[in-house]
């Protein structure tokens, strides 16, 4: 195949979110569903290698690189991306599948960018393209929370950039490989990774932002930040140690405040953070095994959190209530979004026979092979509280429980349709996962369905279902709001901007005042300058610039004679 | 002898005969077309200078065949046909402009004078740049700032009158300034060929009458580029002036300044005495920094669109500056690059600025002062313009694609090469502020609701054309960097060499 017939499948989904707001009816749910697609079927004609090389200032960039571990990046974010469009079909803003395809493409071209420099131009289309997702759910809620979640990603960008420039200035070289968190720049590049990962202390940035896009925009959201995070971490460094800490700390954080919220999709919001700590342990850990392992489980937890936020998303619009407290007994009338949402809650708790078992066991396996007792530990504990807060919690809540007397239908076909393709894939990958396996970037040798697994998994499940029902009575939901770190930019930051902006309105009064009747003096000024004795002008109102310029002067000469 | 040879010569002349040719034609058709032609063949000229230099080296030209440090020598090298290229290239593109948008901002009468006073100005700071002698940069600076003064003048709104005026004033010192330091130098080394005035300097280089006119020139020329916390002069300046002269001298006469600072700094007083013995970078950084933060922290809250951008130049200055207090091949690139390219994101807003206030005043009704209360919701009734803004807007920012991120890629990369990582966060952070400002913008364009009842009112063909021009410019100078910091590099490089 020659480079001339080589498509950049980032670029197909970009060219098709430009191209959405222009068509209409039939022709736009074409395009929705096709661009997807064609970017799909053009990833995988694509060989591997680097296919497109730019020369750009001194460095040699590819803006499109291949291998195994970004084919299987670019494949689930272009699955999702075709899936997420199915489901938001009958999405009524006409911005958000355009925003979203936009913010998908950019996911699939950090993934598939073989330079730092495209990583980083990818990076900040992403950002803006999720704001405009956030924002397109049209709630005031929804605004305020896309200009704080757009300052996060901003400031996060700022730091990346810093740290890129940095290691290609220190290194002369521009290609994104695998680096050690020993230098400034790469200090600084870790750091920018981890903002978009949801890792603390901005963690907050996430559960903050999610739940308040509407009941589509959720999903795709879900997809794509954290997972390309996760994939550059992947990329770029692998077997940090500081990873593994930073991991199980996101997956405590996740399972503690998950447990205390009692909007639903928060609730799976706060799942994110839990789950993609699972991810970073696994890429700390560094192992052949960890890494397949943090890799698969990104691409199945892709999956069933889309399917677990489809769900609520259904809910969400049928009844108009996130709330716990407000919900329940829905399996009477929404039969098909309650097995849909209960298979995707099985898949994040790992039950065997679900897409969760086969990848989120590779990386307690690698805790095991590493003789990391204590990760283990940590990490089969969160295994449990996965499925108290996510496996359980939430569908009970939702479809079961009291029941709440409401009787909205199953959603539409499109919506229905995208819920049962992906609880299809959540049980399939789970009984036949070799397919996955494959795509995987290190050869796989290691078997899911044996007996010890098997059980352990079975018994850490049971037990903590156990708990859950025995504990009922106090994980009842409150409607409260919990409070996190995010109340430092949610409500301390705009008192002190608007303590400064009175400040400075009164500063600005008083500058005002003097600039009036420096206005006076020089209309006194000028009407004097044309009568003949105005030209006895003794006081300039440029005075103080005139001060200002022989400051600078006698500042010059001073360090110039003594400095 | 042919013509090509004459280039240095007929760059400046053109201009500067077109200006008395439109005041004695008083009409404002035969001023437009005689002074637009000048600019434009003072761009062609540039653009003949440009590829000389490219194949014979710097070009001695010596007037009226007076032999150097007799005679009055222009002397054209790659920073000064870069240069030369940049005001040109701006007259060329601002003139054509200006014809539909003086229209409504100046009274009729008056738009020959308007003309003769561009081409003035424009002879003005060409002379500058090309010009090889002290004195003789002193006479042109004089000439382009008068004229500018008038420009500001002939603004509708009041203030301007007072704006021109505060201008005159401070103009008028930081000229007087340059004065002096060059009457020092004449004092010591009895000449004004800045070659000459470079090599005679090295003998007396630490004598006091030299740093004096270090001071004196360095405060002069600071003032003429608005150096923070000499800039007060420019925003009102900026503010109150018609849209094609803001747009003018945006792109071009502060950039003019600091060439003129580049100029003295290392062809005159030399390398080893301004980065080496004197704790002149130390002190330029500070500035620059302090102009990076303050100014573009005051434009985020300036409720008047102008005067937004206006203080917004104050702080791109700062990185111009900033890149100048490096000493290195890279700094100075940076600061050469970053001059062109914010000078071309400039014009392209405030020329489509001035379009803005064409579409809003509609037909014979007095131009608005463009408050941010006026611009509700005018992506919807203006949406090339505005689409126009936010590019140039980017590129202020510095995104990656757009000319702003190449020089600040540049400045980065001389700040790493210094092992200054405190001062990658600084540019960084203030490109945040710029965010910040242009999201003003973008908020209140599009996401505002439109008054009642508004249509589309877009700025006529005969502006947006141009002001795409330089919006276009902008994005192409950011994609391909050949010429920019082909030319940029070559000259730092060249000026590194001499300062040795």
């Amino acid at each position: 195949m020659s480079s001339a017939f080589i498509f950049h499948p980032a670029l197909i989904l970009i060219a098709g979110a430009l191209l959405l707001p222009f068509l209409r009816g039939t022709a736009r749910n074409g395009a929705v569903l096709l661009a997807p697609t064609f970017a799909l079927v053009a990833l995988w004609l694509l060989p591997e290698g680097k296919l497109w090389q730019v020369q750009w200032l001194d460095y040699q960039l590819a803006p499109l690189a291949v291998d195994k571990l970004s084919r299987l990046f670019a494949t689930i974010f272009l699955l999702m991306a075709a899936v997420g469009g199915l489901f938001a079909l009958r999405q009524t803003s006409r911005l958000e599948v355009p925003a979203a395809f936009l913010y998908a493409g950019s996911a699939v071209g950090v993934t598939l960018a073989g330079d730092l420099v495209t990583v980083f131009l990818f990076w900040e289309f992403m950002a803006v393209g999720s704001t405009l997702v956030i924002w397109s759910a049209g709630t005031p809620g929804a605004w305020a929370a896309s200009r704080r979640y757009v300052a996060v990603h901003l400031a996060g960008g700022v730091i990346l950039f810093a740290g890129i420039a940095g290691q290609i200035a220190i290194t002369g070289d521009a290609s994104f490989h695998a680096m050690k968190a020993d230098s400034i720049a790469t200090w600084l590049i870790l750091i920018g990774f981890l903002i978009n990962a949801g890792a603390p202390p901005l963690s907050a940035w996430l559960p903050d932002a999610y739940p308040e896009a509407s009941w589509s925009g959720t999903v795709f959201l879900s997809a794509f930040t954290t997972k390309t995070a996760v994939y550059v971490l992947l990329r770029g460094f692998p077997g940090t140690e500081i990873l593994v800490w930073v991991g199980i700390f996101m997956i405590f954080y996740g399972i503690v405040y998950a447990l205390l919220e009692n909007d639903m999709r928060r609730i799976l919001a706060y799942s994110i953070v839990n789950q993609v700590g699972f991810m970073i342990t696994g890429i700390g850990i560094g192992t052949e095994m960890a890494l397949n392992g943090a890799a698969a489980h990104a691409f199945a937890h892709i999956i069933y959190k889309a399917l677990l936020l489809m769900s609520a998303g259904a809910v969400l619009a049928a009844t108009n209530r996130r709330k716990c407290s407000e919900l329940g007994g829905l399996f009477h009338s929404m039969p098909i979004t309650t097995i849909c949402g209960t298979i995707g809650a099985l898949a994040i708790s790992s039950f065997p026979l679900t897409s969760g078992f086969i990848s989120k066991s590779m990386v307690t396996q690698a805790a095991i092979d590493g003789h990391l007792q204590m990760v283990w530990l940590f990490l089969a504990a969160a295994s449990a509280g996965v499925f108290l807060h996510a496996g359980i919690k939430f569908p009970w809540f939702v479809f079961f429980q009291k029941d709440s007397g409401l009787r909205p239908a199953d959603p539409p076909a499109s919506l229905r349709w995208a819920m049962i393709f992906f609880a299809f894939l959540c049980i399939a990958l789970g009984v036949w996962p070799d397919p996955l396996y494959a795509m995987l970037p290190y050869e796989v040798n290691y078997a899911p369905y044996t007996a010890g697994h098997v059980i352990t998994q079975l018994q850490l499940l049971l037990f903590s279902g156990l708990a859950f029902f025995v504990m009922l009575d106090f994980l009842k939901r409150t409607p409260t709001i919990t409070l996190d770190v995010d109340w430092l930019w949610r409500v301390a930051g705009p008192e002190v901007a608007k303590s400064f902006r009175l400040a400075l309105a009164e500063t600005r009064a008083g500058f005002g005042e003097m600039i009036e009747s420096g206005k006076a003096r020089y209309c006194i000024l000028l009407a004097r300058h044309r009568r003949p004795e105005g030209l006895l002008m003794r006081s300039w109102p440029t005075g103080s610039m005139a001060l200002w310029v022989m400051v600078m002067l006698l500042a010059n000469l001073g360090i110039y004679y003594f400095g | 002898m042919s013509l090509s040879a004459h280039l240095p010569a007929l760059q400046v002349v053109l201009p500067l005969l077109s200006a008395p040719l439109a005041v004695l034609l008083r009409h404002g058709g035969l001023a437009f077309a005689i002074v637009t032609a000048g600019a434009w063949a003072a761009f062609a000229a540039a653009i003949g200078l440009w590829l000389q230099v490219g194949e014979v080296g710097t070009i001695s030209y010596h007037i009226g065949s007076w032999a150097p440090p007799w005679g009055i020598e222009y002397r054209v090298d790659r920073l000064a046909s870069f240069i030369l290229l940049l005001v040109s290239g701006t007259a060329a593109i601002v003139l054509p402009y200006s014809r539909a948008s003086i229209e409504r901002e100046i009274p009729r009468d008056l738009h020959y004078l308007y003309y003769a006073m561009f081409g003035l100005c424009l002879a003005g700071l060409l002379g500058i740049t090309i010009t090889g002698d002290a004195f003789n940069v002193f006479v042109f600076l004089e000439i382009s700032s008068l004229s500018t003064y008038v420009l500001i003048a002939l603004g509708r709104d009041r203030r301007a009158l007072a704006a021109s005026y505060r201008y005159l004033i401070m103009g008028t010192i930081g000229a007087t300034f340059f004065v002096i330091g060059i009457g020092f130098l004449y004092l010591m080394t009895g000449t004004l060929n800045i070659v000459d005035l470079g090599e005679r300097l090295r003998a007396v280089q630490d004598s006091r009458p030299v740093l004096v006119a270090l001071a004196f020139i360095t405060v002069g020329v600071s003032l003429k580029l608005a150096l923070f916390p000499l800039h007060q002069w420019l925003p009102n300046a900026y503010t109150y002036a018609p849209s094609a002269v803001t747009a003018f001298l945006a792109a071009t006469a502060t950039k003019v300044s600091i060439y003129v600072l580049i100029r003295f700094w290392f062809s005159v007083f030399g390398e080893t005495l301004i980065f080496h013995k004197l704790p002149l970078p130390q002190l330029m950084l500070g500035l620059s920094l302090a102009a990076m933060f303050a100014a573009s922290f005051i434009a985020i809250f300036q409720d008047n669109l102008k005067r937004m951008f206006a203080y917004s130049s104050v702080g791109q200055i700062g990185y111009i500056t900033l890149g100048l207090s490096f000493d290195s091949v890279h700094g100075l690139t940076a600061s050469i690059v970053h001059l062109f390219n914010h000078g071309m994101a400039k014009a392209a807003i405030f020329l489509l600025i001035g379009g803005m206030v064409v579409g809003l005043a509609g037909r014979g009704a007095v131009s608005p002062v463009l408050t941010f209360d006026k611009l509700a919701g005018l992506a919807k009734r203006m949406p090339l313009t505005c689409f126009g803004i936010v590019l140039a807007g980017l590129s202020l920012i510095g995104v990656p694609g757009t000319a702003g991120f190449v020089s600040k890629w540049y400045l980065i990369v001389a700040a790493l090469e210094q092992g200054q990582f405190w001062i990658v966060g600084a540019i960084l952070l203030s490109s945040l502020l710029a965010v910040a400002y242009v999201w003003r913008f973008v908020e209140v364009a599009y996401f505002h609701a439109a008054p009642e009842g508004s249509g589309k009112q877009e700025a006529p063909l005969g502006l947006l054309i141009p002001a795409w021009l330089m919006v276009i410019a902008t994005t192409w100078f950011g994609l391909d960097t050949s010429f920019t910091v082909g030319s940029a590099l070559e000259a730092a490089q060249q000026l590194v060499r001499v300062g040795k």
